[in-house]
């Protein structure tokens, strides 16, 4: 504890002004006390002897004189074994604990924990004595779930270390000394299973960067197939509101091929998170067989919760992906959504008197965001390890127009857009990306010829559809109908998906690359019909039999059965073989 | 016992500021002066200059008037003899009934913690096919009824709050017309439906910053309900009246405008009364349901574009019907698989076939010559339109359903709807099947 502390002058929303007499850092957390309350607050501008703070809860009942305790440290997160299957607030408090302690609503001031520090841990050593370490560097492992935990060398101990004794296996809670490490000096210090680290400050603990390659697939086809994420990327998904930006994220949070997947629900509705609160712990990941809660964290700051600590939120989730990357994990981060966070700054550069930019947004929006995406990437450890974060972000852009700065700004840092129509999600045609304006720079899981060419017939399908508003069906030549007909086909069976059909929802590689593989085969085949009425019927009535044909598992016998029929269907009209 | 200051230093709009000590933030204060006596809110405190909003309004208000600070937030009684009566944004009665004074509780209160909410689970049925059948309200969403000026929204609040199958109906009412808040009254009172309801009514008439109270006093007395185990239908409207009563607070405030004049907050103060919205586990539910009017019938104006962010889907009101692009209930997912098999088929086969008739209606306009199947599409949308889409049409969920297989079967082959197989086989109406099935 910190004994330094300042008087409140003044309070306007969530801002106080303290006056305060001893240094402060910028960015110290320190509490207003009121009474039995304590709140947590945090500097963010300083002027002569006045710091604005903002508070992370409701401020009703502070008054000018009340006290603030200076805490001597920036905001940080916990960072240890037992972080998995956690809901915490955007401070990393614990919400189940304070659901048991307070009853149906969130109370302010009160603060738990983020880890429990009375359970127990398996601890297995690994370093061996008189090696020399650096930050980052492997101590010793804990199972956590299904993951072997790396206890680490604390990131914030700069320089070289001679280890001088490590603790025998056994049974190890977080406080105690499971190492004792020598600085070049000859000081001793104690290394526990915890740390605390910064949540505004990356950790750099590695030996290089490297260029995100590998596909991260998340079983949904049009992105897998035509805009795909890699492993360590980024990407994000505008929209507006109604086009299904947080069902996308839901299901990939779901099936997609990570190790570990951290959920910032940020200023967006708490309806949502209770869907994966609830369901997770229910549902078994392909993967491991285990329950996907096992491998999920959560940082929830609903909408409905203390605005200034949704800007944390988002750090404290980003923080505690990069620890999880440093054991060599991929760990993907998934933040609904940005503009919420991006909200927030704006709220507070208004209260602060800052001189607005765009639409009133703070004039360092831009640099905040793209020093956020920058945390994500694949990372070769000092061991030679490879571990990734992958960020996912979605932006609600106001009024759906993706001119505005926050979907600009992400834009310009991210390796992949999925930008989401409000034309499709009214069409029902889900998952609502707009295959003609969205881009990825990752490969695909499916031959680059092939996306080219499916990519092309849907163009030539949308100009011949925009032609037909002008002309009418009758002014259209046969040709071009079927081109027409076909990239509608191809939107129909493999661009939509149906998201609460349980084979469906999810499509794997191999079956992306095989259905995939034959769909672009159907559409280079040339087709002869009488005429359009005749066209049109045969592809209703193959596009139903697709369908049907999506819903069956690959290995059930009907999948061969139905992929036969098609066959058949084709042969009839074409030279399809 | 408190003390009493007596020197208003600056007036501006609603407004006034003073020099107090001892002023807790969002305490309430008494602001007397010859022109009457009013209540007043706490908004700022800079150094030893406080900032009240008063509730009546400025006008009125002397330099000398007399404040008197009452140590303690904003509240409002609650008790079961709050039915059927008619309250002010503050509380006060409206109707001729007695004022309640007892039992007074907080007003804006925190927020669920969402690790104690639960996945709604019931569906609120409102006798309404393009409700019930196509967007389903579930017991805790939050919906807004986005319409202009001029349609039927207050109407059709009206009907649900009639047939809806809820225990208790708390109606907000935010910048009404009297004419509209003497038609909810009436209408309630003349169907028996005022017994179960409570209003809170903001009359356009009536100082804004009471408009400012309607959502919390309704949201707070809602909330103690749900407590009890009822099941509450909030209604509000309009919430554009009371977003724009924001505004004006901000801007005399002066902050800085972020679009449109409205203030910067605008999205997190929607969402903290959205958000009251809640099924309690062993308890009973919140559901509002909030007519939200777009000025110049423009979805991107910043009221109902963030509204559309914090909700759980919208209903669209246009040429008074409820129109099925772009309405959407997003919780309807969770309760259509649990009423009958072929709601959800039903559901999008019906919405995909209207769009397309639409589509051919526009080029029906231009002139182009009809194909069979563009004829098969109009008849279809005709009688979708009659039957269904009415919002004069009240049956239970499953006769509309029915009627859905009839009408699709009055139009179209079964292949042609795209709907699967084992459906068709269970749900087409026989007398129909008996027609020739053309196939190449």
């Amino acid at each position: 504890m910190s004994d330094n502390t300042g008087i409140i002058n003044g309070i306007n929303g969530n801002l106080l002004q303290v006056e305060f007499e001893n240094p402060v850092l910028q960015n110290e957390v320190g509490y207003a006390l009121t009474g039995e309350l304590r709140l947590k607050s945090e500097v963010i501008r300083i002027n002569g002897t006045r710091a604005e703070m903002q508070v992370f809860e409701d401020t009703s009942g502070l008054s000018v004189g009340d006290r603030l305790e200076f805490s001597g440290e920036l905001l940080s997160a916990e960072l240890g074994p037992g972080l998995l299957t956690q809901i915490y607030d955007g401070l990393q408090n614990p919400l189940p604990e304070l659901a048991e302690k307070c009853g149906y609503f969130l109370k302010r001031g009160v603060y738990f924990d983020a880890l429990n520090k009375d359970g127990s841990w398996a601890f297995t050593p690994v370093a061996e004595k008189q090696a020399e370490v650096t930050a980052g560097d492997t101590l010793g492992t804990v199972p956590e779930g299904m993951f072997s935990h790396r206890i680490m060398v604390p990131f914030r101990m700069t320089g070289r270390y001679i280890v001088e004794e490590v603790a025998a296996e056994g049974e190890y809670t977080l406080k105690d000394t499971i190492a004792k490490l020598r600085d070049t000096a000859g000081k001793l210090h104690d290394v526990t299973m915890l740390q605390h680290w910064p949540v505004k400050i990356p950790i750099r603990c590695y030996n290089e960067r490297l260029r995100p390659s590998d596909p991260l697939v998340t079983r949904i086809r049009i992105i897998d197939t035509l805009f795909p994420v890699a492993r360590g990327g980024t990407y994000c998904i505008p929209g507006p509101f109604g086009a299904g930006k947080t069902v996308l994220q839901q299901i990939t949070s779901r099936y997609a091929d990570v190790d570990i997947v951290i959920i910032a629900a940020c200023g967006e509705r708490a309806g949502e998170v209770v869907e994966t609160l609830r369901e997770f712990p229910e549902l078994t990941d392909p993967r491991t067989g285990k329950s996907l809660m096992e491998r999920t964290l959560i940082i929830c700051n609903t909408s409905s919760m203390p605005v200034a600590a949704r800007e944390a939120s988002v750090y404290t989730a980003v923080t505690i992906a990069e620890y999880y990357r440093q054991m060599s994990l991929n760990v993907l981060l998934l933040a609904d959504s940005t503009s919420r966070w991006a909200q927030a700054l704006r709220e507070v550069s208004g209260r602060l008197e800052e001189i607005p930019g765009e639409e009133a947004f703070p004039a360092y929006l831009e640099s905040v965001i793209a020093s956020f995406y920058e945390r994500g990437g694949t990372v070769r450890l000092n061991d030679g390890s490879i571990g990734s974060i992958t960020i996912g972000g979605t932006v609600s852009p106001a009024g759906g127009n993706f001119d505005e700065p926050v979907t600009q700004s992400t834009l310009k840092v991210v390796g992949a857009f999925h930008g989401l129509s409000r034309e499709r999600s009214d069409a029902r045609r889900y998952p609502a990306l707009d295959p003609l304006e969205s881009w990825s720079k990752y490969p695909s899981v499916v031959s680059g010829d092939d996306v080219q060419y499916a990519r092309h017939i849907l163009r030539q399908g949308n100009e011949v559809d925009q032609m037909m508003k002008v002309v009418g069906e009758e002014g259209t030549s046969l040709d071009d109908f079927i081109v027409y007909l076909k990239s509608e086909y191809l939107d129909d069976t493999y661009l939509q998906q149906d998201a609460f059909h349980p084979v469906d929802a999810a499509t794997d590689a191999d079956r992306q690359k095989y259905v995939f593989g034959k769909l672009v085969k159907i559409l280079k085949t040339p087709m002869t019909f009488e005429d359009k009425e005749k066209a049109r019927h045969f592809f209703q009535k193959l596009t139903q039999i697709t369908k049907d044909w999506n819903q069956v598992a690959m290995d059930e016998e009907d999948f061969t059965k139905l992929d036969d029929t098609i066959g058949g269907m084709l042969a009839e009209v074409t030279e399809y073989v | 016992m408190y003390k009493v200051f007596t020197r208003i230093e600056r007036i501006a709009g609603n407004v006034v500021m003073l020099e107090a000590d001892d002023v807790t933030y969002r305490e309430l204060a008494e602001v007397t002066s010859s022109q009457g006596s009013s209540l007043a809110q706490v908004i700022r405190i800079d150094g030893n200059r406080v900032y009240l909003q008063v509730f009546t309004g400025g006008r009125g208000v002397s330099t000398d008037a007399h404040v008197r600070f009452l140590g303690k937030n904003m509240q409002i009684p609650f008790s079961d003899a709050l039915m059927g009566r008619v309250f002010t944004g503050g509380g006060l009665p409206r109707d001729r009934g007695p004022s309640i004074t007892q039992n007074m509780i907080d007003i804006g209160g925190p927020s669920v913690n969402p690790a104690k909410r639960i996945i709604p689970r019931n569906m609120v049925r409102t006798g309404i096919p393009m409700i019930d059948v196509f967007n389903t309200l579930v017991e805790s969403q939050k919906l807004p009824i986005f319409s202009v000026a001029g349609e039927p929204y207050n109407q059709l609040l009206a009907r649900i709050s009639l047939q809806a199958d809820v225990d208790v109906i708390i109606l907000g009412g935010m910048g009404l017309k009297h004419d509209d808040y003497l038609y909810f009254r009436d209408t309630l009172e003349d169907q028996g439906a005022l017994s179960r309801s409570v209003l809170f009514i903001h009359t356009a008439a009536d100082p804004t910053v009471e408009c400012l109270l309607v959502p919390d006093v309704s949201l707070a007395v809602a909330e103690r309900f749900a407590l009890e185990g009822k099941r509450v239908l909030v209604l509000l409207t309009d919430m554009t009246n009371y977003a724009d009563s924001l505004k004006e607070i901000a801007i005399t405030m002066e902050q800085i405008p972020s679009n449109r004049g409205y203030p910067g907050d605008l999205y997190s103060q929607l969402a903290a009364r959205y958000e009251k919205a809640v099924d309690f586990d062993d308890a009973g539910s919140i559901t509002v349901l909030a007519a939200t009017t777009m000025p110049g019938d423009d979805v991107t104006h910043p009221v109902p574009d963030n509204t559309g962010y914090i909700t759980e889907g919208q209903f669209y009101l246009r040429n008074g019907r409820i129109e099925p692009f772009g309405s959407l209930s997003r919780l309807k997912q969770l309760v259509n698989d649990k009423t009958r098999e072929d709601h959800r088929n039903i559901m999008n086969t019906m919405i995909q076939l209207y769009a397309a008739y639409r589509e051919t209606m526009e080029k029906q306009a231009m002139g182009f010559r009809m194909s069979p199947w563009d004829l098969k599409l109009l008849k279809y949308g005709e009688l979708f339109e009659k039957e269904m889409m009415d919002l004069s049409v009240n049956i239970p969920l499953e006769e509309a359903l029915d009627l859905g297989w009839k009408i699709l079967a009055e139009c179209f082959e079964p292949a042609e709807t795209g709907l699967p197989t084992k459906l068709i086989d269970g749900f087409w109406p026989e007398t129909h099947t008996a027609t020739t099935e053309k196939t190449d």
